[in-house]
């Protein structure tokens, strides 16, 4: 089976585009995927698309109609928070198969201000406040109570991963914020769900990110090596049955699941990964994502983010990019972008954000419902 | 328009003469409760061997969040709390007569399923609904 390569990978800056579409938002990081190898779309065999907001709204024929309607092959994905992670792996799949030698991989959304989710629906009376709370920030929020009271992590760990991510992102030009936010900053802010602030919510934004799978033999034979990124693992997986999880979305199963399942397909433990981008929606969920993918052991997350590891310049620095936290978190793009901020380290073009020596990185997303995509990617 | 409330989910049973009682489903095979009618389990795939059991009333706090922000009309403050009744089954509904303070609301604090009035919430025909809370255990 061929190995499948990263050639071309960008990402919009992340903003809020209410006078655009959908669509146009789309090609916009279609064409700088294709810049950025110097391919054009007469040369993709196939093109996966991931989005959620318009799930029955062909926004993959319609990107094609933006940029050059050739024909090929079009899958439009929809899954949750890991659209994106998903339609890069179908592409990769493809290629694996020996189906494809070039395919192009889309992410894109479009987002509304304000609370996501939302408990019960259908007939009746609205469950929300009477049932307790559907929103993304209350879900999340509880599972991180979880670990609180598991392993006694306080609000004020939970909150450092926003100050890290925040800072982070100060140094991503791509990123929807620039913007320092102290802990007493993103303590004090708006309590949206305890121990979730306002700081510690990802924020809504529109965004777009692209990229360019090829086979080895025609990475190789169109010379495209030399910034090529071997895509060393590709896992996903849904939430295996667990006795809260039908009250209680379970996040954490199925990363663990995922991320066993990747660091055996690539060959690799956790020592071994120079950066991730994991999926912080919420401040909370970063500190579980630490244990769900054996960065740290279990119970030793608050430890692992009080002492640094994870910022850059740690041992294991993680969102760099600023994450969904301060980057911002178009739900459909996310799982390309986190492909495109690893990619962009491992080639040593992420200026001055950029994790000396990276070699080895690790994407994470999740769709809650739920959904995971991990990724390894390895500079060749 | 009923004459009496309607249940706030299917899960909620009112008999016509009797108290208010929350029913799970209990698989035969692996003994996982879940609520809600299905035929098929979810954690081992066996098919017809759900029988209907009665939740019991009492149970302990498992997590929590205290929710600041809801959508537009909700009234907060207010706890939204997963509980573990003492089957084992989890479900998750709203913790009321507790201070909206972390501090006031400890993991594993003894609760009780109580049932009353859906916060005033009436449907587009004027029903009123029973819905179930918790409650810190006397």
């Amino acid at each position: 089976m061929t190995d499948a390569y990263i050639v071309g990978v960008d990402m919009i800056k992340f903003g809020r585009f209410p006078d655009r579409t959908v669509p146009n938002i789309g090609a916009e990081a279609a064409l700088l995927a294709l810049d950025d190898c110097g391919l054009t779309i007469q040369d993709m065999q196939a093109l996966y698309c991931g989005n959620l907001g318009q799930a029955s709204g062909m926004v993959g024929q319609r990107l094609l109609q933006e940029i050059g309607q050739t024909g090929i092959p079009v899958v439009n994905v929809a899954n949750a928070c890991a659209t994106g992670a998903t339609a890069f792996r179908e592409g990769w799949a493809a290629i694996k198969a020996g189906l494809y030698d070039l395919v192009l991989c889309v992410g894109v959304e479009q987002m509304g201000k304000g609370l996501l989710g939302g408990a019960g629906g259908g007939t009746g009376i609205p469950k929300e406040g009477l049932l307790g709370s559907g929103t993304m920030p209350a879900v999340f929020a509880e599972a991180g109570m979880e670990h609180t009271r598991k392993y006694g992590t306080t609000f004020e760990q939970f909150a450092k991963v926003s100050v890290k991510n925040h800072h982070h992102s100060t140094l991503n030009p791509k990123a929807m914020y620039q913007i320092e936010t102290p802990l007493d900053v993103v303590m004090n802010a708006e309590m949206i769900s305890y121990p979730n602030t306002k700081l510690m919510c990802s924020v809504n934004v529109d965004g777009s990110a692209a990229a360019v799978i090829a086979s080895e033999k025609k990475a190789k034979e169109l010379g495209l090596m030399d910034r090529a990124v071997k895509v060393r693992a590709s896992v996903m997986s849904s939430d295996p049955w667990q006795e809260r999880d039908l009250v209680m979305p379970d996040v954490n199963s199925c990363t663990r699941k995922a991320a066993r399942e990747a660091y055996e397909m690539a060959g690799i433990g956790p020592d071994d990964i120079d950066l991730v981008e994991l999926h912080d929606c919420f401040a909370t969920a970063e500190i579980l994502h630490y244990e769900n993918l054996g960065l740290c052991g279990d119970g030793e997350a608050g430890q692992f983010i009080d002492s640094g590891a994870s910022a850059l310049g740690g041992k294991c620095p993680v969102n760099v990019s600023g994450g969904l936290l301060s980057k911002g978190h178009p739900l459909g793009a996310t799982g390309i972008a986190n492909i495109y901020e690893v990619s962009t380290h491992l080639r040593g073009e992420a200026g001055q954000r950029q994790v000396e020596g990276a070699k080895l990185g690790m994407t994470h997303v999740i769709g809650l419902g739920s959904a995971c995509g991990i990724h390894i990617l390895e500079k060749v | 328009m009923s004459a009496q409330p309607l249940p706030v989910v299917p899960y909620l049973k009112i008999p016509e003469d009797g108290e208010p009682y929350l029913e799970g489903q209990k698989c035969g095979n692996c003994g996982a409760t879940f609520l809600g009618e299905r035929s098929v389990c979810s954690k081992c795939g066996a098919r017809d061997q759900m029988s209907a059991v009665t939740l019991p009333n009492k149970g302990e706090l498992y997590a929590y969040s205290i929710v600041h922000r809801s959508f537009p009309g909700i009234e907060v403050p207010y706890v939204s709390a997963v509980v573990d009744l003492e089957d084992g089954t989890a479900i998750k509904g709203n913790l009321i007569d507790v201070e909206p303070d972390p501090e006031k609301i400890p993991f594993g604090m003894p609760v009780e399923v109580v049932f009353d009035d859906a916060l005033g919430r009436k449907d587009k025909d004027g029903n009123s609904y029973l819905s179930y809370f918790f409650k810190p255990a006397s």
